[in-house]
């Protein structure tokens, strides 16, 4: 059954959001999940940007009292 | 009370300096005792590496006997803990041992694993270990022109290496007067030429400067020794002459084994510093999962932070602070001039202009750190 694993980074600005989706896609299956949390309303463009170029997929993007809730799900 | 360090980095080495002055009447009176486990007699100053790699520094100038560094009244020694058994406050180590504690510290650092992107072993230079450093150096000294490309795994440490590697690089070939023979070729993992904002704002018209060329959304995927081609995940490619590689990192294998934490990062409450759901477990420096640079820098702030806690729990019952993901760093722009950054989890990195006071600052400070860790700056 896919796992979804909660990335807090809010409020981080080095290595910042993408970085920590990046390294942290490494480290789950295929077919899991990472919900990313940042305070950072450019992640809202920079995650899909990103997942879209390497293959990955975009599950769906909250944003609740300035927290964007960024839900990706590892293809390959 | 006894407390337990795993680590002699920067972090394990100022923490435990700072418990023995401030806990010193206690130690005295038998009251508390500090204990310091690591896997090496010897201290590295790792900033050092990069200095290396351009000739500035020898590997003799980075190291110091651990034991030198610390207050007489710790108890050292070298032994790498093996297992950790959580549940019983006590840890195993490779000579057999078993130490048990009320209190456990984890700065167990992290390693570099190069081996899980095909080819990078065998394909690039780093300048992540003194080894590597010294190849590199070879290697830079030996180049007579081409293209040298820097590609940036994740998760890496001290995240303004590589920009200082590029302009330390731009200087080097300058200085041996064949920068006009030489094409540097950056390739870097987000959209931006770093990825904090502002540090990325400050560096791409300083390497538009120096005439370096990048490319963003390029995380690499496997290189081609023979070929000598670095593919990315994102589907292009760079040719090279000398690759050099910022290698991804992982926490200790111990801490894998151990299953503390996914990747060896162990997951960390990033306020308290301590081990989600154990209270009596710190973790401080690039072992934890907190999203802030690895770096020396920020293992030195947490180690002052759970200083501060530990000592006021034993004093009064209650902690003092929280971290509040304080970091500063030099950033090298060259041979002769530098800026600096700090930020923490509300404020942002503004860097000014690099001039060559704060470069020569820099300098002093590659001396300054063995004050930092004896805890007398």
């Amino acid at each position: 059954m896919p796992q979804r694993k909660v990335l807090d980074a809010r409020n981080t600005f080095c290595p910042g959001p993408l970085m920590e989706l990046i390294a942290n896609m490494k480290l789950i299956g295929v077919g899991d999940e990472l919900e990313v949390l940042s305070t950072d309303k450019g992640s809202a463009d920079d995650v899909p940007e990103w997942i879209k170029k390497v293959g990955h997929q975009m599950v769906g993007t909250t944003e609740v009292n300035g927290v964007w809730h960024i839900v990706v799900r590892k293809a390959k | 009370m006894q407390i337990l360090i795993v680590g002699g980095g920067t972090g394990g080495t100022i923490l435990g300096n700072s418990l023995a002055r401030r806990l010193a009447n206690e130690i005295r009176a038998g009251k508390v005792r500090i204990t310091l486990l690591s896997a090496s007699d010897k201290h590295m100053y790792q900033p050092g590496l990069l200095y290396v790699a351009f000739g500035q520094m020898t590997p003799d100038q980075l190291y110091r006997d651990e034991a030198s560094l610390l207050e007489s009244s710790i108890d050292f020694h070298v032994d790498p803990v093996t297992e950790f058994h959580l549940d019983r406050n006590e840890v195993k180590t490779g000579s057999g041992k078993t130490y048990a504690y009320d209190l456990l510290v984890i700065a167990t650092g992290a390693r570099i694993v190069p081996q899980e992107v095909p080819g990078m072993a065998e394909g690039s230079e780093n300048f992540y270990t003194e080894e590597g450093a010294l190849r590199l150096h070879k290697r830079l000294m030996e180049f007579r022109g081409g293209t040298v490309a820097m590609v940036v795994s994740l998760p890496h440490k001290c995240p303004v290496a590589p920009i200082e590697a590029m302009f330390l690089l731009h200087d080097f070939f300058k200085a041996r007067n064949i920068r006009d023979k030489v094409k540097l070729q950056y390739n870097y993992p987000v959209n931006h030429v770093h990825a904090t904002a502002n540090v990325a704002r400050w560096a791409k018209p300083e390497f538009d400067k120096a005439g370096i060329e990048y490319e963003t959304l390029f995380n690499v995927r496997e290189v081609d020794p023979v070929k000598k081609i670095v593919y990315s995940e994102e589907g292009t490619e760079c040719k090279y002459d000398l690759l050099i590689a910022i290698p991804p990192h992982r926490g200790m294998e111990m801490v894998e084994t151990n299953n503390l934490g996914l990747g060896g990062w162990i997951p960390t409450d990033r306020f308290k510093l301590t081990m989600n759901d154990h209270d009596n477990v710190y973790v401080i420096g690039d072992a934890t999962n907190i999203p802030v640079s690895k770096t020396g820098s920020a293992a030195h702030f947490e180690a002052e932070v759970a200083s501060d806690n530990i000592v006021s729990v034993i004093k009064t019952g209650v902690p003092v602070r929280e971290y509040d993901g304080r970091v500063y760093c030099f950033i090298e722009a060259g041979f002769d001039r530098a800026t600096h950054n700090a930020f923490d989890y509300i404020n942002l990195p503004e860097l000014k202009p690099p001039t060559k006071s704060v470069h020569w600052f820099k300098v002093a400070y590659n001396q300054m750190y063995w004050s930092t860790v004896r805890g007398l700056l």
